[in-house]
């Protein structure tokens, strides 16, 4: 199979080259980013680090990391490093602890963020003749238009169609022969599980591949996907801290994402340390944004654990491959492509007057998630009238869903029925065979 | 007037009733009337019985989660039409009632209501008024 790139002289460059290009972004990004973000030359002050300290990558790990809780606290200006009038854009987390991530966009930001989706979609096998279907959610969330963009940038008849409308999703698909499917890979089953009962065999359908991500998903729903609409799968990777979609994307060898590293510089460190582990190292992953002007994140600490690797591919790119994640530094589960921290069901708990006794189980059920929290009855709030309690469950489940943006089911259980281990109880069962 | 109820939270799983009825044998309680209501998730168990106290006690003492309610208690004829009756009283009242259950005395000819209602005592009234018999827990203990 012949091998297409969006930009071949990028994503085949020689390892040496990359990194010297990358040691010129850095040292320019760094005084940027401290010349215009107070915030981060506060912490690069702390550190006794200066700009002129950074000559090249060598000298990354002598910058200090930025945290989810950093950006929380400098809501919603704090780490922009644009006047807003130079900014075109924003993007918005799916869920969080508490506040919102909202990312800024220049122009420049959202062509790069465009750019790296083009790649992913290239190296899916799609070229301008193709016709790609983008049901990510568009909106806040990167998903849909990170994809849209990067689906126009290869000249793809592209099909907004955002997530949801089964119905219309299957039409469109079978009429207008869309060959390239982008969306959640929970949603890519359902779609396919929603073809097979309406009839279709993996040949009538004119897919050819599959661009998924935003959430955790395993090879044998990869070999499920690709079996039931006849297709190959490619993952993808991102977070709306660094741009969204696109950060690293999947070749035809299917062994691992290739980061855009002339965009992302990549480092693997130990959690508890923060220490920089060398290549091949289990451990936290931390991007530097090279290149983005408006949100120019430096050593970002994304919680994943994942493992780099500089392997030669088969495919004939030299970025760098990242595996799959393997789990996460902090407690925060991905729910359908949403993110969920047990924290934020607590913070329901406590309001509603409950105490913070409950288990959220997470399951995956003919490949989509399902997501039950069980919560201990108070004495206070017990009633001998069942349908005031299950009023108190509806009512609890909605304001889940208004932290979440996604319905759990949520279960009344007797006092102190949730299993307790060393005396606190077990907060999360994730029965997902996701690794 | 009212009776004294008692509402158990039951958990869904095996075992979880007669543990139960059981820890209330032990103690010598006796149970004089009972439903079950159930969903998915859990049941909701309602006593009336000899001796509340005690009942409380080792409920609670047992970790058991329970509640006390006011219920009204009717004697009705034990006949057709005798439950409508006593309905119709609560209905014409305007009473709004959450539940019910009967039971059967050994003896007598006559049967027993116990109505969940949003007030007691207007329901109490409503159905004095219409010439109805209220029992109380003592009543219920010597049937």
């Amino acid at each position: 199979m012949t091998q297409n790139y969006y930009q071949k002289e990028i994503e085949t460059m020689p390892v040496e080259e990359i990194k010297k290009l990358q040691s010129e972004k850095l040292v320019k990004q760094v005084k940027h980013v401290y010349e215009n973000v107070a915030y981060y030359r506060d912490l690069m002050d702390k550190k006794g680090v200066k700009p002129e300290d950074i000559h090249g990558i060598e000298d990354l790990y002598k910058l200090p990391f930025l945290t989810k809780a950093d950006l929380r606290d400098a809501y919603p200006y704090g780490l922009l490093a644009k006047p807003l009038d130079e900014c075109v854009r924003i993007q918005s987390t799916s869920g969080t602890t508490g506040r919102r991530v909202v990312a800024f966009y220049t122009q420049h930001d959202v062509d790069l963020w465009e750019e790296c989706c083009a790649r992913a979609i290239v190296a899916a096998g799609g070229t301008k003749k193709d016709v790609c279907q983008v049901a990510y959610g568009y909106g806040l969330f990167t998903g849909g238009p990170g994809l849209n963009g990067g689906s126009h940038r290869v000249g793809c008849l592209t099909l907004p169609m955002s997530s949801g409308n089964t119905e219309r999703q299957i039409q469109f698909m079978m009429d207008l022969n869309a060959t390239i499917l982008c969306c959640t890979p929970s949603y890519a089953a359902y779609i396919g599980e929603s073809l097979k009962e309406q009839g279709y065999k993996p040949e009538d359908i004119p897919l050819k591949a599959g661009i998924f991500g935003a959430e955790p998903w395993t090879e044998e729903m990869r070999r499920g996907i690709e079996d039931t609409l006849g297709i190959k799968a490619y993952d993808i990777y991102g977070l709306t801290e660094t741009s969204g979609p696109g950060v690293s994307f999947e070749c035809c060898e299917q062994t691992g994402m290739h980061i855009n590293e002339d965009h992302f510089l990549a480092e693997i460190i130990d959690p508890d340390t923060g220490e920089v582990l060398p290549e091949g190292s289990k451990g936290e992953l931390v991007f530097t944004s090279l290149d983005k002007e408006a949100f120019p994140l430096l050593r970002y600490r994304t919680r994943d654990i994942c493992v780099l690797s500089r392997k030669k591919c088969s495919c004939g790119r030299t970025l760098i491959k990242m595996a799959k994640p393997m789990g996460r530094t902090d407690d925060m589960l991905i729910i359908r492509g949403v993110n969920v921290f047990p924290s934020q069901i607590e913070a329901v708990l406590l309001k509603q007057g409950y105490e913070p006794n409950y288990q959220i189980v997470v399951d995956r059920v003919n490949n989509n998630d399902t997501f039950d929290v069980n919560v201990e009855m108070t004495a206070d709030k017990f009633t001998d009238k069942v349908s005031e309690i299950l009023a108190m469950e509806k009512s609890l489940a909605e304001a889940m869903k208004i932290m979440l943006g996604i319905n759990p089911k949520v279960h009344l259980v007797a006092p102190k029925s949730i299993v307790r281990s060393e005396g606190k109880a077990v907060r999360v069962i994730d029965k997902r065979k996701l690794i | 007037m009212a009776i004294k109820q008692i509402t158990v939270f039951v958990e869904n799983k095996q075992g979880a009733l007669v543990s139960i009825t059981d820890t209330l044998a032990e103690n010598n309680v006796n149970i004089r009337a009972l439903s079950i209501a159930e969903t998915e998730d859990f049941g909701i168990l309602r006593l009336i019985v000899n001796d509340e106290e005690t009942a409380k006690k080792t409920l609670t003492e047992n970790g058991y989660l329970i509640k006390v309610t006011n219920v009204v208690g009717v004697k009705i004829g034990d006949a057709p039409g005798k439950l409508t009756e006593a309905l119709r009283v609560l209905d014409n009242a305007g009473i709004n009632m959450e539940y019910l259950y009967a039971f059967m005395a050994r003896t007598e000819k006559h049967a027993y209501v116990v109505l969940r209602v949003e007030d007691d005592e207007i329901a109490e009234s409503a159905l004095e008024a219409a010439g109805f018999h209220l029992i109380t827990n003592a009543d219920i203990c010597k049937l």
